[in-house]
């Protein structure tokens, strides 16, 4: 790790304020890819922002019907939430199958979504439940928010407060994990809003997708064997030594049969 | 009244309320005065010449001690790492033996090869400079697969080793296997690959040298299996320090796998840099460090063929393999392929003919050297494969197939055809055990019932021997050691009663602290709190050979209770002088000297004491003291074996195995402690499992790029992949050849466990007319043969 300078705001505006001052900073959510890159020296910023005594970053509410999840609260936080449970149960159980006890105990919402790994768990919700990422300057639709592998829609220098999720009518996640990493090979997340029903896919991309033509047949007739004549091409999909683009496609299907009849 | 902490009895480990509580003393851990920190700089290349190396920036930066090179070490004369095993080609020349410095000289070989090292006063110091030294690098072409390094052209490891070949080997009566073949009814095939390993152990290497220059001596604490190997290995060959003024410790040392057994250029580096530089020098292994530098294990491509005549009876098997020993010899590489592994192609069988090729190649990738059953599971894979083949092509059951070919119990000691010799084993007994067990009979029933699911169901056996204990030093010897093979003990009682036992075997997760005080409690009937076990230190214990091969107790206890022989002979002749008895009118039990026929009785402790206040000993006849040493050399090797049953169940939609039920049964001679036993058969287990299923180390083949280089891509098996697993033992049948009738159980869980998986795995696809699978049998390998095999999913 090389030496940086350390720095522990209070409020969003002294982080924002901060973020403006140095030549390279960095912000710290819970570190779980951010410090193991400092360890093996693969990234040198000149100071970090750590983010965690923030207090309106933190918290777990209901509003609009929905769920607004502070972008510093832990996965573990909102696995374990009963707010989460009975609103959106789905988004609890997602958060429980990330990383191990380790991870969800230090990451949080805000570090994954920012970080956009394509493997994340986390940017399939925010895709299929129709969420508002929100910043310290603006509201940013879940459905614009991931551009690319690691890439987001955020502006220099802009912090995300919270994500606003909406409450579906029902919804699951069902995930393969690599064995390894237990990161999302693929995950797919199946929510459905009245008669719109949103398929988001994680892991197999270079970034969070929906599937289009399921999200079409599971409209008309939401059922697994709905999904017999819908697939996702291999073609643009990642490839890695633990998994084609070929068996990720097949996964794809897989994976939302089985949201699908997690839905019930 | 039976010794609650006696010979059989399930005593918790004394050792753990340290190692759980953080309280172990680790190599990283010790720090001195004046310490400094080494970092390496390593090659970033598979293969390159170094052209020039500049560290004036490096010896610049805040806190640099010392920047050294291969250059410096060569002019000190530092020698080569040496091999501690020499193999001879078929045609009776001695194996390539490429030198193999401590730092790279002038050709960096393997990405991790050490190229110079930063010494600071911090870690970070040291990193930080590590990032200044300007290294030219010349890239060069790498081989790195073995079978593509043996292609005519492939770029040359070492220029002086033609086709990379480091040795063509073979073993056994080829004109014999010939002929039984041209008699088979029918003969099966299979080719195979026993993939590449990372060991992993918890704890990272790390080594600390020191210098005094008031006495000259040099002081190596290091992350050993066996501190007088390095000694005697880096004093003689490498350093050339004297043994008496070389002191290596290896003090709790978490976890080895074999990885640890082997003398590593960087205890060369800090002890000669400490002298240098006049200060002490620590380096410890960093995790991605690990995966690139500590040797790998397994490595080997092989073809085999097994001839049987109309019954299924087993005329001859041929094998013919390619093993991986990376960019230069380790300290016993040349053993693992051949007299650890061909010699165990018999298996339990009496296959009456056997040749076996075995050719070794250099590579540009880390050297392979023991792991964890070092040449065992590799036999074990290949003739429990073939034989579940074998099984399917003749449509004989295969446990039956297998009873029909042992080796009955009635033959023992048998001699195989690949040099070894069984001592005892009573492999139709253990499959007797195991078939109730796991309800054999009611497979087809919850086979039925995983259908339901929409789950494929397999059954996989693997019945294994291993070679243990090793070995006989003459054997060893006339095989190619070049080490003797024996253990030491010293069994010293104190004036009050108390015994310390220093040993030559070292414990590095196995729990000797426990068992081998348990042989003393034992003997003596000594509490076993008054029993210290103490190992891993130069300068206290005897000369010792150290642990790895599951040898601790078959051989280093066998010294212990030769040691405790000679105590209590000495102590028959204390009590017959204080009881004024004849030595042979003295019977000793349990701790109790008797005068045979009377109620005359001393304890050990009585003769402890008078042994060290011997105010009136007859001088001339019997010296003060209680305190014996005993070097004990085996006559064979032994022979643990078993039979493992593995039940996995597949999700054909995913290719996802999962191990639903894992049995094994097994013949470790006599138990000492059953309850350290099971942990080892766990550990073992899971360790196999692993090997099946998750783990597999991936070098770019092309860039020599260590793919696999982190947890995040080499799937360790953990506590949630793997099911409770079903443990038997039965100890009927005792080594014949050492006094506790031992046989070993360190290695048994990995030897077998890998085999018994994979076959549960072809089994379950077998419906797919798959007939086999390399390992590990990953998702999508499970997935891609069922596609295969089914016409109308690949058209998907």
């Amino acid at each position: 790790m090389y030496a940086f300078t350390y720095h522990r705001p209070k409020s969003v505006a002294d982080a924002v304020s901060l973020l403006g001052q140095f030549e390279d900073p960095k912000l710290l959510g819970g570190g779980q890819t951010l410090l193991p890159t400092l360890k093996q020296r693969l990234a040198r910023p000149s100071d970090l922002i750590d983010l965690g005594q923030i207090p309106e970053l933190q918290g777990i509410r209901e509003e609009a019907g929905g769920l607004t999840v502070g972008a510093f609260t832990r996965h573990a936080e909102v696995a374990h939430s009963d707010v989460v449970k009975r609103v959106i149960p789905a988004l609890a159980s997602l958060a429980e199958g990330i990383g191990d006890r380790q991870v969800r105990n230090m990451g949080t919402l805000g570090g994954s979504i920012c970080n956009a790994d394509p493997s994340a768990d986390y940017p399939a919700a925010v895709v299929a439940l129709k969420a508002t990422v929100r910043t310290d300057r603006r509201e940013i639709a879940g459905d614009d928010f991931f551009t690319g592998m690691f890439e987001t829609a955020l502006e220099p220098g802009e912090i995300v407060t919270a994500v606003h999720f909406q409450k579906p009518d029902k919804a699951a996640y069902a995930k393969f994990r690599n064995p390894a990493s237990r990161y999302a090979i693929v995950g797919v997340f199946v929510a459905v809003f009245g008669s719109e029903v949103r398929v988001a896919v994680t892991g197999a991309g270079p970034s969070v997708f929906r599937a289009d033509d399921m999200e079409t047949a599971l409209s008309q007739d939401f059922r697994a064997d709905a999904l017999n004549g819908a697939s996702v091409s291999a073609a643009g999909l990642n490839a890695d030594i633990h998994a084609s683009a070929d068996y990720r496609a097949h996964l794809v299907r897989v994976m939302a049969r089985r949201a699908v009849e997690a839905c019930g | 009244m039976a010794n609650p902490n006696g010979i059989g009895a399930p005593v918790r480990r004394r050792e753990d309320a340290r190692f759980l509580t953080g309280r172990g003393t680790y190599t990283d851990d010790i720090n001195r005065p004046g310490q400094t920190h080494a970092v390496f700089v390593r090659s970033p290349y598979a293969h390159a010449r170094i052209t020039g190396i500049d560290a004036t920036e490096a010896m610049q930066a805040p806190g640099v001690v010392a920047v050294l090179t291969g250059a410096d070490m060569e002019t000190d004369k530092v020698g080569s790492l040496p091999c501690g095993w020499q193999i001879h080609s078929k045609d009776g020349s001695p194996m390539k033996e490429p030198p193999h410095f401590p730092i790279a000289r002038d050709r960096a070989r393997y990405v991790g090869d050490a190229v110079a090292v930063v010494i600071a006063e911090t870690r970070e110091q040291a990193k930080d400079a590590a990032e200044l030294v300007m290294v030219n690098y010349e890239e060069l072409p790498a081989a790195v697969t073995s079978l593509k390094a043996l292609e005519g052209g492939a770029p040359l490891v070492h220029d002086d080793v033609g086709g990379n070949l480091c040795f063509d080997w073979h073993l056994g009566d080829a004109a014999a296997v010939d002929a039984a073949f041209s008699q088979a009814a029918h003969v099966a095939k299979i080719d195979l690959i026993n993939q590449r390993l990372i060991p992993n152990a918890m704890e990272p290497r790390a080594a600390l040298g020191e210098y005094d220059r008031a006495t000259g001596e040099h002081t190596l604490t290091t992350t050993s299996q066996n501190p007088h190997v390095i000694r005697l290995l880096m004093g003689a060959f490498v350093l050339g320090i004297p043994e008496h003024k070389l002191r290596v410790v290896a003090p709790d040392v978490g976890g080895g796998f074999g990885s640890k057994i082997f003398h590593y250029g960087e205890e060369a580096v800090v002890t000669w840099a400490a002298k240098k530089i006049g200060r002490p020098v620590k380096w410890t292994a960093e995790r991605s460090e690990s995966f690139l530098t500590d040797a790998h294990g397994r490595d080997h491509v092989s073809h085999a063929e097994l001839a049987m005549d109309r019954d299924g009876n087993f005329l001859a098997l041929r094998v013919s393999t390619v093993a991986n020993m990376g960019a230069y010899l380790s300290t016993f590489a040349p053993s693992i392929p051949t007299y650890l592994y061909a010699t165990l192609l018999a298996g339990q069988y009496k296959t009456p003919a056997i040749y076996a090729e075995v050719k070794a190649v250099f590579t540009n990738t880390v050297p392979v050297d023991a792991y964890r059953g070092a040449g065992r599971p590799e036999a074990c894979y290949l003739i429990e494969r073939l034989v579940e083949v074998a099984a399917a092509e003749t449509g004989i059951d295969k446990t039956e197939l297998r009873r029909r070919n042992f080796v009955p119990a009635s033959a023992m000691p048998y001699q195989t055809p690949v040099a070894l010799q069984y001592d005892t084993g009573d492999f139709a007994k253990n499959l007797d055990i195991a078939l109730p067990l796991v309800d054999y009979d009611g497979f087809a029933a919850r086979k039925a019932e995983s259908a339901r699911r929409g789950k494929l169901r397999g059954i996989g056996f693997a019945t294994y021997i291993e070679a243990c204990g090793i070995a006989p030093s003459n054997v060893a010897g006339a095989l190619g050691a070049r080490a003797g093979l024996y253990e030491s003990a010293e069994v010293r009682f104190h004036p009050t009663g108390s015994v310390t036992v220093f040993t030559g075997s070292h414990s590095h997760g196995q729990g000797h602290e426990t068992t081998f005080a348990q042989l003393v409690s034992e003997r003596f009937g000594v509490p076993i709190e008054n029993v210290e076990i103490v190992h891993g230190d130069t300068s206290k214990i005897p000369f010792g050979m150290g642990t790895y091969g599951s040898r601790s107790l078959a051989v280093g206890g066998s010294a212990i209770v030769k040691a405790m022989d000679k105590v209590e002979r000495k102590a028959k002749k204390i009590a017959a002088h204080m009881l004024e008895a004849a030595e042979a009118d003295i019977e000793a039990k349990d701790g109790r000297f008797v005068v045979a026929g009377t109620d005359k009785a001393l304890t050990i402790g009585d003769i402890a004491l008078q042994a060290y206040v011997p105010h009136n000993f007859p001088l001339d006849e019997l010296e003060p003291g209680l305190d014996e040493q005993a070097f004990y050399d085996p006559k064979n090797f032994t022979y643990p074996n078993g039979c493992h049953v593995c039940e996995v169940e597949i999700d054909p939609d995913t290719g996802v195995v999962q191990v639903v039920s894992f049995a094994a049964v097994d013949d470790f001679g006599r138990v000492i402690n059953p309850l350290i036993v099971e942990g080892q058969v766990h550990g073992g287990l899971v360790q196999g499992i692993g090997q099946a299923l998750y783990e597999n180390c991936v070098y770019d083949e092309e860039s020599g790029q260590l793919i696999t280089g982190s947890y995040m891509d080499y799937c360790m098996p953990r506590a949630d992949d793997v099911p409770s697993f079903t443990v038997r033992y039965h100890e009927d049948q005792p080594c014949t050849h050492n006094p506790l009738g031992v046989k070993g159980c360190g290695e048994a869980g990995t030897i077998g466990a890998s085999a018994a998986v994979m076959n549960a795995v072809v089994h379950a696809l077998s419906e797919y007319g798959v007939t086999h699978l390399d390992m590990p049998a990953t998702p999508e390998r499970v997935w891609q043969a069922i596609r295969r095999h089914t016409p109308a999913q690949a058209a998907e």
